[in-house]
């Protein structure tokens, strides 16, 4: 089912303007429940995501927010015990029946702890290119490098290090090189789990200026657990509570008038 | 008599034990228990250990010295007065006679013998009392003092944990001792080979043929070239072996680590590991009896006419095959030390899982694979059997897989087990190619380390 306008799961929005519903949704998830083993993680949760927002995921530890943003981009495949039921599609295709590394391709991922590869930096740039083969040639490979660093606000800080090794890097630059090396690929949905989670608040100043400068080009989703990030960096909030998606809509409806008392709860600290 | 002492002293250290912990026990009933500084088995240990320990030391230097006493004391008797002075008669005499006093043999065949079995049973008997005498007094002391020492603030805990680290760095030091040992003597031995022989000579040198019924005041140094064998030795274990090795090796790594179903893995890894519990004769048998002439079979059919039924290529096969293990198994462990986030990271970007390993797991496991690989090369040249059995004892200079070609540890062999007396150069040349075998597997051993080490530092 192509699902161009929201379903009643959706949690009905006040401020209609607020969603760009005349859009068709870059991904959108429809009953999408994941196991680990007989373990329910996520519990049928259906979201559309639009793109040139960021929409972030909140929740209590434990509730299923990296479970569901690593179905996005299939990376629970990589668990042998992890299997995921419903449908998720990508500009209204299925992802179930694309071709992995595609999707992949197209749907980034950036990671909580940074784990930039053993290799240079340069090469940590140019890891996806090179398997994507989007360069023609090395004038093409170094324009594509400089334009992610540059994008990724870490271009003037490494530019007369290239070669040096990624893993040399502070934590901060390391997050940002690991945006980078998403971006290079040029994909059109950048998933975030926690990015600032091992940062001080400087890299995080830093990071969430990007998130806000690269959400001109991308759908972005960050997992966060604090809400003063999805309110700073967010356009959206999706609120997640023991697997299932309790509220999700305009970042400021959802922290200044959430509908659900559970995102009351939370919000107002009273537990999480 | 050995085991009579011993028996001593398990059922004299027992005893000690029960008594100690007994009065511990009374002491915690007295005093209650915080007033107790260890538990009672402490005590009961502590006291066992010092029966047991001084008796362990008399035991060994009693076994050692009862044989000595007892000869003594039969030389002494009037009996043995009649014994020839001639050294090998009466070493035999005596030795009949002892085995008539033991009872290992019921007759003997020189009269003095008989007459003299008597004395000896006397003697056997008497030393016999005395040992255990002394060990009675020993035990008794050793438990009588400590026993005393016991007090219910009496720090026992403390003591028993300190003797049982001294125990642990006497094993400890067993160990490296002999590894001192043998190191020492090697050293001697070959410094005595190059006052025949000169270093130069025998490092430099491409003829090998030493001749171990030549005068040995008079060595031939043109018949000590050890090149050849140090050309067998990295050909079939360095280049033939590795050549099956590596890839093998770091194949069965990858697909274990990264594409094996769990359920399959706890069946595969053990049994490839079986390959490195193979005893190596097994292989050699397989390597002469089936590999190499498989392999001469195949060259003549290939019309290659003087192919040998002994090769370099049928023995470093058949020692590729037995170090897989060695290769796999490091390479197994440093390609699963790699953090999951590097292979996260990866995937995520749309590699592929072969990409994947090809591009971030190989690379940044490269380290342990090579310290692996110099385990295993090390290993390789110092491995015997399968080259005594199929490589053949040629010294050939040759590229020529096909060609027989000998090695150092097969020369090592076959010039300590010819006729040449011990102190010929061609029996002594045998320990200056151990002892150069010897720092080369040191040095790969020692590299291989230090990678290991500097790899592991680069996660944490
Ligand atoms: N690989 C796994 N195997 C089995 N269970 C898992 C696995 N990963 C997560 N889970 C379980 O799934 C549930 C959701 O986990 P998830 O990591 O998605 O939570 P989260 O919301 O991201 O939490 P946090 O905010 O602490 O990161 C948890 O109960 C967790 O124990
Ligand atoms: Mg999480």
């Amino acid at each position: 089912m192509v699902s161009n306008q929201p379903t009643e799961t959706m949690v009905p929005v006040k401020e209609a303007s607020a969603l760009p519903s005349d859009l068709t949704p870059k991904m959108s998830a429809r009953d999408v429940s994941v196991f680990y083993g007989e373990k329910r993680a996520i519990d049928s949760v259906s979201i559309d995501i639009e793109t040139r927002y960021v929409t972030a995921f909140i929740g209590p530890s434990g509730c299923g927010k990296s479970t569901f943003l690593r179905a996005l981009n299939r990376m629970n495949d990589t668990i042998p015990s992890a299997r995921v039921t419903g449908e998720i599609r990508l500009d209204g295709v299925d992802i179930g029946t694309m071709d992995v590394v595609q999707l992949r391709a197209r749907v980034g991922m950036v990671f909580q702890k940074p784990n930039p590869f053993p290799k240079s930096i340069y090469e940590n740039i140019a890891y996806g290119p090179r398997i994507h083969g989007l360069a023609e040639n090395k004038a093409d490979l170094d324009e594509i490098v400089q334009r992610s660093l540059e994008r990724a606000g870490l271009w003037n800080e490494v530019k007369d290090r290239l070669i040096d090794s990624g893993t040399a890097l502070s934590g901060g630059q390391q997050q940002r090189l690991c945006i980078a090396r998403a971006i290079a690929v040029d994909p059109e949905v950048i998933l975030m789990d926690e990015p600032c989670s091992a940062l001080d608040p400087i890299a995080t100043a830093k990071i969430e200026e990007l998130i806000d400068e690269l959400r001109g080009r991308y759908a972005i989703i960050i997992v966060t657990h604090s809400m003063q990030q999805a309110a700073r960096v967010s356009q959206r909030t999706a609120f997640f509570h023991l697997g299932e998606m309790v509220e999700y809509g305009s970042t400021s409806d959802i922290f200044t008038n959430p509908v659900k008392e559970r995102t009351k709860d939370y919000i107002t600290g009273r537990y999480g | 008599m050995t085991v009579t002492l011993i028996l001593l002293a398990m059922g004299l250290g027992l005893a000690g034990w029960l008594a100690a912990r007994a009065r511990a026990v009374a002491f915690r009933s007295a005093h209650g228990v915080r007033a107790m500084k260890s538990l009672p088995q402490y005590h009961a240990w502590y006291v066992a250990l010092w029966i047991i320990i001084p008796l362990a030391i008399f035991i060994v230097i009693w076994s050692n010295l009862a044989p000595q006493l007892v000869l003594q004391s039969v030389l002494s008797s009037p009996a043995a007065a009649d014994l020839p002075q001639f050294d090998f008669q009466r070493r035999t005499i005596l030795n009949e006679a002892a085995a008539l006093a033991t009872g290992r043999s019921a007759t003997a065949y020189n009269a003095e013998a008989r007459a003299l079995a008597e004395p000896f049973r006397e003697a056997i008997s008497q030393t016999r009392m005395t040992g255990i005498a002394i060990a009675l007094i020993i035990g008794l002391a050793g438990g009588a003092w400590s026993f005393l020492r016991l007090r219910p603030d009496f720090s026992a805990r403390t003591r028993v944990e300190r003797t049982v680290m001294v125990i642990l760095l006497c094993a400890s030091l067993v160990a490296i001792l002999t590894t001192l040992g043998i190191l020492v003597s090697l050293t001697f031995e070959t410094i005595r080979f190059f006052g025949m022989v000169s270093p130069v000579d025998f490092l430099f040198g491409t003829h090998w043929g030493p001749d171990p019924m030549s005068d040995p005041a008079h060595a031939d140094p043109t018949r000590y070239g050890a090149i050849p064998l140090f050309w067998g030795t990295i050909f079939i274990g360095a280049i033939i072996a590795m050549i099956v090795a590596i890839p093998l090796g770091l194949m069965s790594a990858i697909y274990l680590t990264q594409y094996a179903a769990p359920r399959w893995r706890t069946w595969l890894k053990p049994m490839l590991e079986i390959l490195a519990g193979v005893p190596t004769v097994v292989y050699g048998y397989f390597a002469a009896l089936t590999v190499a002439p498989a392999i001469r079979d195949w060259a003549t059919a290939i019309g290659i006419s003087n192919a040998s039924s002994e090769s370099a290529l049928a023995a470093g096969v058949v020692m590729g095959v037995m170090i897989i293990p060695f290769v796999s198994s490091m390479a197994d462990d440093s390609i699963a030390a790699v953090p999951q986030a590097m292979r996260d990271g990866s995937l995520a970007m749309g590699a592929t899982t072969a990409e994947t390993i090809k591009r971030v797991l190989v690379p940044a496991a490269l380290p342990g694979i090579v310290a692996g690989v110099m385990l295993a090369i090390s290993r390789a040249i110092g491995e015997t059997m399968i080259v005594v059995m199929a490589a053949g004892a040629a010294a050939n200079l040759s590229a020529n897989p096909l060609e027989a070609m000998t090695t150092v540890t097969f020369q090592i062999v076959a010039m300590l087990t010819g006729e040449g007396s011990f102190d010929h150069p061609a029996t002594l040349s045998a320990f200056a190619l151990g002892f150069v075998l010897f720092l080369v597997t040191l040095a790969l051993n020692f590299i291989a380390l230090r990678v290991v080490k500097r790899f592991r530092e680069a996660y944490d």
